[in-house]
């Protein structure tokens, strides 16, 4: 039964992708609008993230539980998505919600808590073929979390400061734990901290793009996940690319945009499943 | 979901015996019974010869996979590395030496020490080092065959080195003499020779059965019933018995079209070899998808006879020789490997390929995201390559592969169903 509003019926689905960092819901109208987003911390407890993320949606929606159709859990955390209907990796999600956002996008380019992907997408968001990094976290949201700590500095502030860096360091490795003590080393000879960020930058956009290279790099590419935010990343990306790449502010929802386009489709197919019957 | 068919027929519990008896000798010669074991390789074996002066054939590597699924790797893991191996190092190895090193009590048996290391030495230098090592520890006559890799384009092993490997067996021979006290009776070779040349045979028109679809079983899961009597036990009459009672099982279900999930829904090909410590989970991991191997290159490293080799009594050394070069995928070069995989996507008519590479065994999986390059971009087959180990429970990330597997077969469901409309 699909719930109408004043008449006509509306239809919503939605999607709830759980990170190893962050939980993300979003809703979608019937028309693939985006009516509400939600982002909160995974933290220890999966299931109770999941909820708060989806219950916090409804709440900007202004809906009720039961007037989403339909539900797809993604991310690390979709068997914990209890509540949900269904679950989908990620990375179709990713390729869905990309091309929703970017409709000409045909390389994702996404960068979580833990993961680095690159993900060759064909002209309906499909998946062609995707690479992941394997049991490393190099260049991925860790790497630039650790250098953050390192630097003793917020998140949020390295992207900005790292463009500003006129010689950028070399760092000597990619791997997430020791690059503390590159950094180290490097403030201990009295690098500036905009250059060593710069070095940070460059090192895991040069690490992804050799990784994303692998299933081929086609224009248009979007840059979907949590380090999308981080304007520094973006450029260096672009920067060795040669290329301009998609960024939307909901980019780090995309995963869960994708889903929730999955939960209309699906409550699609079953709503005219049981016209059928 | 779809949960695998259960099934154990008379081949199954058979192979439970004679694999037993198999592991029961092994104990008893460990416990100061009578008797002479041969430590040997699983890639390319020679074990006609060996078994024609009547040595058990030990296989290190079978003791470490044994040990792996009954998940007691990592304690001996650890007392290799302990001992100064490194984290990097074939699990294989510092599984048996820190089993070799913690009594050789197995739960499937007890190792005995051995007569003969043979380091039948085929595609991998580490295992040469392996067998060294096991010669240091232990005074036992090691022999090192060497088996160059083929270089010609065609495939083919030149006749020199047929020959240079012909001359090493009579080589081995005089050392087998030497130590079993015996005199080779040539008779007795041909003899098992040409019971090697039988079960090959079979277990050639076994493979051949999974052409079918859709497929009588799994042919990388199941394949393992069937491996471990191909290499202990070739030779013999009961190993001949036994790929006959297999074949007509699998036969009979092919007729009746029945195979190991309710519904086979996707036909791979798997390259590498299984997670042992993780069987279970891993391959629940496919046939939650219907996902079902109809062909794999694990099944062929102790040797290829799906494409036409038999071993021929008239030919006993040559034979041997051929099957140690040619006719197994560890010593076949990367574009022999590729051809075996297309082969297998072709003829057995595969949707897709799943490579499986160890990360304990560089030398192995060196070269496969080539393989994956290859087979996606030049053939257009789709490819997942996905990272565990044969035998270190470390390197095995649950959530990763699924995440992956179920990606890949998420994609592969579009595909089918975009077919399906156009």
């Amino acid at each position: 039964m699909i719930p109408s509003k004043g008449g006509i019926q509306m239809i919503y689905g939605a999607g709830v992708d759980v990170g190893s960092t962050q939980t993300k819901a979003v809703i979608l109208d019937g028309q693939q609008r985006i009516v509400a987003r939600a982002l909160i911390d995974t933290g220890a407890n999966v299931t109770r993230a999941a909820e708060r993320s989806f219950d916090e949606a409804l709440r900007a929606a202004g809906l009720r539980r039961e007037e989403v159709a339909y539900v797809v859990g993604t991310g690390y955390g979709r068997y914990k998505v209890t509540f949900g209907d269904a679950q989908i990796t990620e990375i179709s999600c990713h390729a869905r919600g990309a091309s929703l956002l970017f409709p000409k996008t045909r390389t994702v380019i996404d960068m979580g808590g833990q993961d680095a992907k690159g993900i060759k997408i064909g002209e309906e968001g499909d998946v062609k073929d995707f690479v992941m990094n394997d049991k490393c976290a190099a260049g991925t949201g860790r790497f630039l979390a650790n250098s953050a700590e390192a630097l003793g500095m917020p998140m949020d502030d390295i992207g900005p400061l790292a463009l500003k860096a006129k010689n950028p360091v070399r760092l000597s490795t990619v791997c997430a734990v020791f690059v503390e003590s590159d950094i180290m080393s490097y403030l201990g000879q009295g690098k500036k901290v905009e250059d060593i960020l710069g070095g940070v930058h460059s090192a895991i956009a040069a690490r992804t793009i050799a990784l994303v290279r692998r299933v081929g790099i086609e224009p248009e590419v979007t840059f979907t996940g949590g380090v999308s935010r981080n304007i520094g990343m973006v450029r260096a990306l672009e920067e060795k690319l040669g290329m301009p790449v998609n960024v939307s502010p909901d980019s780090h929802f995309v995963g869960a945009i994708g889903a929730a386009i999955f939960a209309l489709e699906r409550a699609a197919s079953a709503a005219h499943a049981g016209t059928a019957a | 979901m779809a949960e695998p068919t259960k099934y154990q027929e008379q081949m199954h519990l058979m192979q439970k015996e004679m694999m037993g008896r198999y592991f029961d000798e092994m104990t008893r010669m460990a416990e100061g019974g009578p008797g002479q074991s041969a430590y040997m390789l699983i890639s390319g074996n020679p074990v006609e010869l060996v078994r024609a002066f009547d040595f058990l054939p030990i296989y290190p590597e079978v003791n470490a996979l044994q040990i792996a699924a009954k998940k007691q790797a990592l304690p001996f893991i650890l007392k290799a590395e302990e001992m100064g191996y490194s984290i990097d190092n074939c699990a294989y190895v510092k599984a048996d030496i820190g089993c070799f090193f913690s009594g050789r009590e197995t739960p499937f048996g007890t190792i005995p020490l051995p007569s003969l290391i043979l380091c039948n030495y085929v595609g991998c230098n580490v295992y040469l080092q392996w067998f060294e090592h096991l010669a240091e520890y232990y005074p036992a006559p090691i022999f090192n065959l060497d088996v160059p890799f083929v270089r010609t384009e065609s495939g083919e092993p030149r006749p020199e080195d047929i020959t240079y490997v012909v001359r090493q067996l009579e080589d081995l021979i005089e050392l087998c003499e030497k130590i079993s006290g015996k005199t080779l009776d040539y008779k007795k070779l041909q003899k098992i020779v040409a019971l090697s040349g039988e079960t090959g045979e079979l277990w050639s028109k076994i493979k051949e059965l999974t052409q079918r679809t859709p497929s009588p079983f799994d042919a990388y899961f199941d394949s393992v019933t069937m491996m471990a009597p191909l290499y202990c036990l070739r030779g013999t009459e009961e190993c001949v018995k036994f790929f006959e009672v297999s074949y007509k099982e699998l036969l009979a279900k092919a007729e009746a079209k029945t195979g190991p999930l309710p519904e086979e829904r996707f036909r791979i090909v798997i390259e590498g070899p299984p997670p042992w410590p993780y069987l279970r989970t891993f391959r629940d991991m496919f046939s939650k998808w219907g996902a079902v191997a109809v062909a794999s290159t694990y099944s062929t490293v102790g040797g290829l006879w799906e494409f036409g080799f038999r071993h021929d009594p008239l030919r006993p050394l040559e034979s041997i020789a051929q099957h140690m070069l040619q006719w197994n995928v560890t010593n076949r070069n990367f574009l022999q490997r590729y051809e075996q995989l297309r082969r297998y996507v072709e003829e057995w008519s595969a949707d897709a390929l799943v490579i499986h590479s160890v990360k304990s065994c560089r030398l192995f999986s060196a070269g496969q995201g080539d393989m994956r390059e290859y087979f996606t971009k030049e053939l257009g087959v789709p490819t997942l390559l996905i990272e565990s180990d044969l035998e270190d429970p470390r390197y095995f990330s649950e959530a990763q592969l699924k995440n992956r597997i179920d990606a890949f077969f998420e994609s592969l469901e579009h595909k089918k169903l975009v077919a399906a409309k156009a």
